[in-house]
């Protein structure tokens, strides 16, 4: 029962008066990352830190000190934050074997505070991709493939045909995260935000997903895709858990000069949200080409739903949406290729045994660490700053991002509180279908309701709301003003309580540990 | 309009990572038509956006050493190394070009 509680209300209580031992959960969560390996959501488990870890942990609640909500809590940290002593392989050649020699700063904060770090989640590699099946560890399996939900509404293969090749995806990049969360493996799981990658796959996986505002939580550690757009992302099962997590990470840090020096204060959320007095706005440019019917029925039920609880609600116009992908894909190649540019083989990681010149170890190690999608994005974007072409690609692709930043600021100025929008255009779709187009195909069409809020550095969080046709999750998406996390996860609660999404009944993993999985029979919203 | 081959190879050198075959030029052929798109906003008088923290102060801190003395830990994950030193190949040498290089164009 402890595996399904929410942190403050239950876990830690359960905790503190020993009902449940540090120890005890790490052991669950381990032993529970052990039969969903088929899930491939781990690249690194680290069993003996974690124990101890735990034990620390046990300690501290024996003497009645713990260090806070989140102590003993076992969570899980994508494998693009540095962890020292933990190989961070970002699920590429370049860093396969590399061991940090430092913690990112999300990452120490939340060991100080006594979480129990379980291990490392899979991604696509350097967190490019929206369906973590670009990385060299192999794809992430959505646990929702393995619920009875699915199943109930799945067509019955033929015996000839593998049962596992319909299982879905669980969206990306930090798809390993959420499939984590999401299958009770840990209770949180940290991810990383650019273009949508937390809230994607938080989703596809019927989980909670946070992107904080830019410069709200600290990047440092966090190895780095766009250093203008990149966020650390939250995800947990309940909105309450990701205030929880937010209050212990964000805050100015010295080591990351784009973090704002503002005093951020934690927050606990109020038990009985109240919307009557929000203005919620409904961008139209959001019921985007592709939108499935279900989405746009479950968003206009959405709407209602904040309508009849006295909110007002109103459609708004965001007139340069369609234009966020494409001044992505050149901001972000632009960025990339100066990111990447650090990767010769020398400090660390990968390093080629060529060694006629330095140039040749240097491209040659480059070739052999990157996959295609990573080095068609290094070419792409040394293209775009070439000095005849920076003016026409760079340069106007920051003039329309200002003209999408600006977007939100009209809508927020005209005293719109939140917006609300799909989070992506459908439910999860198969591995098989999924792997047809290209990762950039891909990554364009899913980004389209995510990347906006990236591009102006707003907070946005995926709520689940109910399950598709095929009995797999759909989420909406809250966006709130800059540094407005407060005001965010009230409407997201709100909202949380309004759906009482329901839980996933994971077939195989039942036989493992009957105790964790009670049939719940909740009214479902859709 | 084609990249051409003088582009390709300038590219390649820049960027230190190779196109492999002719998928990876059309990628990028693909990627300059996609971003064309972006011609077709009008941004007359608008100024480019680097940070969404444009308006608030940068922090910097004071320039005083507070850590360091690390050269243990950050010389573990280098392959090649000699007392303090990363071992690089010899400088100076450019890459073959392009027409030079056994590559896809040659049909290799």
């Amino acid at each position: 029962a402890a595996l399904k509680g929410g942190l403050r209300s239950q876990v830690s209580a359960a905790l503190k008066e020993g009902r449940v031992t540090p120890t005890e959960l790490c052991q669950r969560c381990l032993a529970l990352i052990k039969s969903t390996k088929f899930l491939n959501a781990y690249i690194t488990v680290a069993e003996e830190t974690a124990l101890k870890q735990a034990k620390e942990s046990e300690e501290r609640y024996k003497r009645g000190q713990p260090l806070g909500i989140l102590d003993g809590i076992p969570v899980a940290v994508k494998d693009n934050f540095n962890t020292a002593g933990i190989e961070t392989t970002c699920a590429s050649n370049m860093l396969k074997g590399y061991i940090s020699p430092y913690n990112a700063t999300v990452v120490q904060k939340l060991l100080d505070q006594g979480a129990v770090l379980l291990g490392k989640t899979n991604l696509d590699e350097f967190a490019m991709g929206s369906g973590s099946t670009d990385g060299v560890f192999g794809p992430v399996r959505n646990p929702w493939s393995y619920s009875k939900q699915y199943k109930e509404k799945s067509v019955p293969k033929s015996h000839s045909e593998d049962e596992e090749s319909d299982w879905v995806i669980t969206g990306g990049s930090s798809g390993g995260s959420a499939a984590a969360v999401s299958s009770f493996t840990c209770f949180a799981a940290l991810g990383s935000d650019t273009g949508g990658s937390t809230r994607n796959p938080a989703a596809h996986c019927g989980v909670v997903g946070l992107k904080p505002t830019y410069g709200l939580i600290s990047r440092h550690g966090l190895i780095p895709l766009v250093n203008s757009m990149d966020v650390p992302g939250i995800l947990t099962r309940c909105v309450d858990d990701a205030a929880v997590l937010l209050g212990s990470l964000a805050g100015h840090d010295p080591k990351d000069s784009t973090t704002i020096q503002d005093d951020f204060r934690p927050f606990e959320l109020p038990d009985l949200p109240d919307v009557s007095k929000l203005s919620i706005g409904i961008p139209k440019e959001y019921h985007a080409p592709g939108l499935s019917s279900e989405i746009l029925a479950l968003w206009s039920k959405a709407a209602d739903l904040f309508k009849n609880a006295g909110a007002k609600v109103v459609e708004v116009s965001l007139p340069h949406t369609r234009y966020s992908i494409v001044c992505y894909h050149v901001l972000c190649t632009a960025e990339v290729a100066s990111n990447m540019a650090r990767f010769d083989g020398l400090e660390y990681g990968h390093r080629s045994d060529k060694k006629e010149s330095t140039e040749s170890m240097y491209a040659a190690t480059r070739r052999e660490g990157f996959n295609d999608v990573v080095r068609g994005r290094i070419l792409s974007g040394n293209y775009f700053l070439l000095k005849q072409n920076s003016e026409k690609y760079f340069v106007k692709a920051l003039k329309v991002r200002r003209l999408i930043a600006n977007d939100f600021v009209k809508v927020f100025r005209s005293g719109v509180d939140i917006l609300l929008t799909p989070t992506t255009l459908s439910d999860a779709a198969p591995y098989m279908e999924f792997i047809q187009e290209d990762n950039r195909t891909r990554s364009a069409q899913d980004d389209i309701l995510t990347q906006a809020a990236n591009m102006a550095g707003l907070p946005a969080i995926n709520v689940p709301t109910a399950l598709s046709e095929r009995g797999l999750p759909v989420g909406l998406q809250f966006i709130g003003r800059s540094f407005q996390e407060k005001q965010l996860l009230t409407v997201a609660k709100w909202f949380e309580k309004q759906v009482q999404f329901p839980m996933i009944q994971l077939e195989e993993v039942k036989r493992h540990d009957s105790s964790v999985f009670q049939h719940q029979k909740s009214a479902s919203f859709s | 309009q084609k990249v051409s081959v003088e582009m390709l190879d300038h590219l390649e050198h820049l960027a230190l990572v190779d196109f492999r075959d002719s998928e990876g030029v059309e990628r990028l052929q693909k990627a300059i038509q996609f971003a064309d798109q972006l011609q077709e906003v009008n941004t007359d008088g608008v100024e480019p956006m680097d940070s969404v923290l444009e308006d608030r102060c940068l922090y910097l801190r004071e320039d005083d050493v507070t850590e360091g003395n690390c050269t243990k830990e950050l010389l573990e994950n280098a392959r090649e190394k000699v007392e303090e030193y990363f071992v690089a190949p010899p400088g100076n040498i450019p890459l073959p070009k392009l027409e030079e290089q056994d590559t896809f164009l040659q049909g290799s």
